[in-house]
């Protein structure tokens, strides 16, 4: 039986964590390897960085944070951020980290993924779509860390980006980002409705009980938490925190069957 | 000292973090005096079966390593793709593994009524575990791996499994014949529950 994940999703900004609104006003909350060590105690299923500024200030991959992530951590790694070469992707799998996540640069060209997936399989493939409701009610993916609006329908593009060899997508709402009001389980349900590979949840999380929903009524694989892993109470004081395994078994349902 | 054999296969920080947090004596090698001079040896493995043997094969460690491990016998764990290379081969690739476990190594093939499941085997699983093996005692009950693969061991003699974890049917997840064991997932990513194995490889082999 495979368990349902849930994971923390981590957001870099050069050596520092931050956390973001609607994917605004990064407000620091501490050093990536530090957090790594309480996310070691906390037993987490697995992490996920991704570098918010990478793409949009045309910067590379930070190979040395991302050997130091590597080695602290005692679960698997997923990387996203500024990854738009096959040579970005040799770098930093062999440093250790399990995945690498794409996103703008799938959208720019989805051969890409399947290029990635040819050298190293599927499962080293995680293909991030961001999603902003428009003014029409729509939903749309975005990218360059949601500033960049592409005219792509979420499930339509997370079709195209499964057949060209992600064997993961990554669907955060923008809209629901930072704000605790749980996921979009309408955008995850026409995702996963669509989509063979597995979906991690994510945007929205305010309490345990939303990654049972998004799993059991959005048909999602695995749940990210933003802000529930960074912050504490309602004042949203820093604290790196998450979960305890008792806690996620009451919410989860029971496993993938195998 | 315990030796992780480096082979140019990956990021082994995680292995030697884990093994220091045991208390172990650790170091990561390619270097032929020092991985003769080991107590024990860790062979680690992500990546193709053929590749990691050629890596093997032409810097001359596979030589070293039978020297120590069938000769001198010194206990050795492979971990993931690791675990394959002490098979006979590997239906990934043409090159003879290093075979000090009898067997084979097979892709994950399923019939129509399980095509929901996914190849790799990717995420959290559980382990059954045989009785009188040491690399499996005082696990934590339940314990849970992580597994990142595409093919299996299939065991000539079933004697030498320590555990199995079901996907699609039961395969060997743990291997223990004598004094060469394997996992075929990541215990350095496993968190207490790799841990705890790798304490026993550590301690009690």
């Amino acid at each position: 039986m495979l368990i349902a994940r849930v994971m923390p999703c981590l957001l870099l900004r050069g050596a520092a964590l931050v956390k973001t609104i609607q994917f605004r006003n990064p407000g620091y909350v501490g050093a990536p390897i530090n957090a790594i060590r309480i996310y070691n105690e906390k037993e987490v299923d697995e992490l996920i960085f991704l570098d918010i500024a990478a793409t949009a200030e045309g910067k590379c991959p930070p190979l040395k944070l991302l050997s130091e992530i590597a080695s602290e951590c005692f679960m698997p790694v997923a990387y996203g951020g500024g990854v738009s070469r096959l040579e970005d992707v040799d770098a930093i799998l062999s440093l250790g980290i399990e995945k690498v996540v794409i996103n703008s640069h799938a959208v720019a060209d989805p051969s890409f993924i399947t290029r990635v997936a040819g050298k190293y399989g599927s499962q080293a493939v995680v293909v991030s779509v961001d999603v902003k409701r428009t003014l029409f009610g729509k939903y749309e993916v975005f990218t360059h860390g949601g500033r960049k609006a592409t005219g792509l329908d979420p499930a339509v593009w997370a079709v195209q980006a499964e057949e060209a060899g992600a064997g993961e997508i990554l669907v955060t709402s923008i809209d629901r980002d930072g704000t605790g009001k749980g996921y979009d389980i309408e955008l995850l349900k026409r995702v996963t409705s669509r989509v063979s590979v597995p979906v991690v949840a994510s945007g929205g999380a305010g309490k345990v009980e939303d990654c049972g929903i998004a799993v059991r009524e959005g048909g999602a694989s695995a749940a990210a938490l933003g802000s529930m892993a960074v912050y504490h109470g309602r004042n949203r004081a820093v604290l790196i925190n998450f979960p305890t395994r008792d806690e996620l078994d009451r919410v989860l349902p029971g496993g993938v069957t195998t | 000292m315990i030796v992780i054999v480096d082979y140019g296969m990956g990021n082994l920080g995680s292995i030697l973090n884990m093994l220091r947090k045991i208390g172990a004596k650790a170091t990561i090698s390619r270097e032929r005096a020092e991985i003769e001079a080991a107590d024990k040896l860790v062979l680690p493995g992500v990546g193709a079966f053929d590749a990691a043997m050629r890596q093997l094969n032409e810097s001359g460690l596979k030589d070293v390593l039978d020297e120590m491990v069938l000769v001198r016998r010194k206990p050795a764990i492979g971990l993931c793709l690791g675990m394959q290379l002490l098979t006979e081969g590997s239906e990934e690739g043409g090159l003879a593994g290093l075979g000090w476990i009898k067997g084979v190594t097979k892709r994950f093939r399923f019939p129509a009524e399980l095509a929901h499941l996914k190849v790799p085997h990717m995420g959290w699983n559980s382990v059954r575990t045989a009785d009188g093996k040491r690399i499996v005692q005082d696990l934590y009950e339940p314990s849970r791996f992580y597994f990142v693969h595409s093919y299996y061991v299939a065991l000539a003699d079933p004697a030498d499994a320590a555990a199995w974890t079901h996907y699609g049917h039961d395969f060997v997840s743990i291997v223990e014949k004598e004094h060469i064991m394997g996992t075929q997932f990541h215990p350095e990513k496993s968190h207490k529950f790799g841990l705890r194995l790798l304490r026993n490889f550590a301690e009690r082999v």
